[in-house]
């Protein structure tokens, strides 16, 4: 176990930005004036933008990836305790003691963040030109990309919990409306509010976060609170770690909060690829690490944040094993892999890096590889279910061998983005708990078990096409951009040659002392890679060398049962949520209508009623009333009678 | 000063039996009229016995709505007869739940 020292958890302490860093603030106003042009500029220009706006769509982001990369080289160039910049644009609101600037921090965090975002998203903003060329809402879906590429790019710049907090609902609207994209389908309506929903209870975590951060440093700058940090007790510390672990929750699908990330694949393949794999799922980790000042001073938190993704990770991957819908197979390994990154993040400062680093790999990988299921799917006919495919590699070579740089990366092949940075976090885990670290291999081979039989069924075994479907080749638009992020699956491991990665990101996340590992690390390396050959060679055994059946075969044993019902997640839910806030709302309506209801109602009958028995006083008839009026005069004269002579 | 008051008390009954019993219309409002009468009278004799002139102002106030009474009162049994053919007050019935 590693103990921190005393103050040792860096404090954000940035200089003013100036020069090409003063540019910050038009990597976020340039997707976002795009995002403006196309949603609110489109209706106006009366269909002109329809057929053009994707030319806007995707020069914005790209320009705002130059600006990231020219940033980036320029921070560069800079000693390394000298990385932290800050611009302040504006007072955004104040109230009270709260004063909430607009400001920016540019560090080597959201350096790379930027790259990945800007980059990432750029490649998959062209890759949509060709994938949603027929759709005639084009104009619109660019509008929404670079709207959350706008709102992204607020929640890794931000320089206070509140701008995050404005990112992180920016991502959540941004996501909500690209998942409902096709809103016209039924199941889209419904993945979109299931997915806004649950990211709603996570909102919670952070919104509580952000209060008990004012409640407690006054402020939600980074600088102060990290500055601050040491002041405060460990119990306050814990709190606020796990709120923002709910947070990551919600937003990163990761255990119990994880459901809806699965029926998020009803969305554009682009958008999987982007929101669902390489970027905001990955937010979750990002507001982990960036609040390492945090949860340095709180190792409870972390141990739940450990435990949290040991499980998501495993969680996923099962889930990965038996379904059939080719973007639910990869939404299940997105899961898992987050789950390795909140566990390098859940490990502390020794895991900070290792987090990002996978994060990043992931972020290339998993693009690549969704970008490449889009491909497959655009190919037969928008069918996703891989008991349809087969033998594909022939027909979509570029497809099938960008797909399969990203099938060895995420693997672990040896040499291969995911190798490097995977096995790092194994190594750290298992250093800092065995368990975490056994489970984590565990992890690794099913990995290798579920994305060889992704491998198998889509690109080999035998053709089992629907009648009348012809797979061809996607268009250049759509596999340049593959082919740009298949070459960074592979190479990504390059930003550890030198500990770069490390060392780039201390001033954000700290030193220490590294600490051996309880198996030298080449040992490690190879026990993961034999794991993960045994995976990938059940996946043989299962998949690779039988005949594949075209429907899915009903007698399975409970273990596939349960890994087809994604490990009834939606059931615990609605067991353990669903049903009791149904049966709330049952009660409060049964108390509403019959109580409440009851009462006003029985009211109005009442008197209604006795009205109904009193009209018959009035029976039309002159002379009974002037009877009636009579002896009421008479009871008056004998009133007054009695009165005055008694 | 008695006798006027028994008078005045016969004259009432007499109205108020009138119209809780008789149906023509017409008779009814004569007996209305004569009720009026009837206070009218008790006014008049009770101003006189108390030396003011209090009872005898009512009176005329009386006379004075009774006439716009009467003037309103036979138009409306004008208007009943002339689209029922009937002045009985039972026929009038009606206006009930």
């Amino acid at each position: 176990m590693f103990v921190l020292a005393e103050g040792a958890a860096p404090v954000v302490h940035p200089a003013a930005a100036s020069g090409v860093f003063s540019l910050l603030w038009l990597v976020i106003a340039l997707p976002m004036l795009g995002a403006v042009v196309l949603l609110v500029g489109g209706p106006l220009a009366k269909g002109r933008l329809d057929r053009n706006g994707h030319r806007i769509g995707v020069a914005l982001p790209v320009l705002a990836f130059v600006i990231s990369l020219a940033m980036f080289i320029q921070l560069l160039g800079r000693s390394s305790d000298n990385r932290q910049l800050s611009q302040h644009l504006y007072t955004w609101f104040e109230a009270g003691g709260l004063k909430v600037g607009a400001d920016l921090l540019y560090d080597p965090l959201s350096a790379l963040f930027l790259l990945l975002i800007t980059g990432v998203g750029s490649l998959i903003h062209i890759y949509s030109v060709g994938y949603m060329a027929s759709d005639e809402r084009r104009r619109r879906f660019f509008g929404y990309l670079n709207l959350f590429i706008a709102a992204m790019v607020t929640l890794v710049l931000a320089a206070n919990y509140f701008g995050v907090f404005l990112g992180w609902e920016g991502v959540g609207l941004a996501s909500y409306l690209l998942i409902g994209f096709w809103q016209y389908k039924h199941s889209a309506a419904a993945a979109a509010k299931k997915a806004f929903i649950l990211n709603r209870v996570g909102d919670i975590g952070m919104a509580m976060g952000v209060s008990l951060f004012f409640v407690t440093f006054g402020t939600t700058d980074f600088t102060t609170i990290s500055a601050n940090a040491n002041k405060v007790s460990e119990g306050t510390m814990t709190a606020l770690g796990l709120l923002l672990l709910l947070a990551a929750c919600g937003k990163s699908a990761q255990v119990p909060l994880q459901s809806w990330l699965l029926d998020a694949m009803e969305g554009p393949t682009p958008v999987s690829a982007l929101i669902h794999a390489a970027t905001m799922v990955t937010a979750g980790v990002y507001l982990i690490v960036r609040s390492n000042f945090i949860f340095d001073y709180a190792p409870h938190a972390r141990t739940a944040v450990m435990i949290v993704a040991v499980v998501t990770l495993l969680w996923g991957a099962i889930i990965g094993c038996a379904n059939d819908d080719i973007k639910k197979v990869l939404a299940g390994s997105t899961m898992s892999q987050i789950g390795y990154m909140m566990l390098g993040a859940g490990i502390g400062p020794a895991g900070y890096p290792f987090a990002i680093f996978h994060l990043l790999n992931h972020g290339f990988f998993k693009a690549d590889m969704f970008l490449g299921a889009g491909s497959v799917m655009h190919g037969m006919n928008d069918d996703v279910n891989m008991r349809h495919y087969g033998v594909l590699r022939r027909a979509m070579p570029v497809t099938f061998l960008t797909f399969a740089m990203g099938y060895l990366a995420i693997i672990g092949f040896p040499g291969f983005s995911g190798f490097w940075s995977k096995d790092r976090i194994i190594e750290e885990a298992l250093t800092q708990s065995w368990w975490a670290g056994v489970l984590a291999i565990v992890g690794a081979g099913i990995t290798g078990f579920y994305m060889t039989r992704l491998m198998f069924m889509t690109f080999f075994t035998d053709r089992r096409w629907a009648e009348g479907v012809h797979p061809h080749e996607s268009p250049p638009v759509m596999t340049v951009p593959l082919i740009v992020l298949a070459a960074l699956s592979v190479l990504g491991g390059v930003m550890l040659i030198g500990n770069w990665i490390v060392n780039f990101l201390e001033p954000v996340t700290g030193q220490i002392a590294h600490e051996n590992p309880p198996l030298s690390s080449l040992a490690i390396s190879a026990i993961v890679v034999a794991i993960v050959a045994v995976g990938v060679a059940a996946a043989w055994y299962f998949v690779g060398r039988v005949e594949v059946p075209r429907e899915a075969p009903a007698d399975v044993s409970w273990p596939v049962t349960a890994a087809r019902a994604e490990l009834y997640g939606n059931e615990i839910n609605d067991e353990l949520v669903g049903k009791p806030v149904g049966a709330l709302v049952a009660g409060s309506t049964y108390f509403d209508r019959y109580a409440v209801d009851g009462f006003v109602e029985g009211t109005a009958s009442a008197v209604g009623g006795s009205g109904l028995v009193l009209r018959r006083l009035q029976t039309g008839f002159v002379r009974s009333y002037a009877l009636s009026l009579l002896a009421g005069a008479i009871l008056v004269v004998a009133a007054l009678l009695a009165v005055n002579l008694a | 000063m008695t006798d006027y008051v028994v008078l005045s008390s016969i004259l009432f009954t007499i109205g108020a039996v009138g119209v809780l019993t008789r149906r023509n219309a017409i008779v009814v409002f004569m007996c209305v009229e004569l009720m009026l009468n009837a206070c009218n009278l008790a006014l008049v004799a009770f101003a006189n016995q108390n030396g003011n002139l209090d009872g005898q102002i009512a009176a005329f106030l009386v006379m004075v709505v009774a006439a716009a009474e009467v003037v309103v009162g036979l138009a409306i049994i004008m208007t009943i007869f002339r689209t029922r053919r009937s002045a009985s007050v039972d026929d009038a019935s009606l206006l009930k739940y």
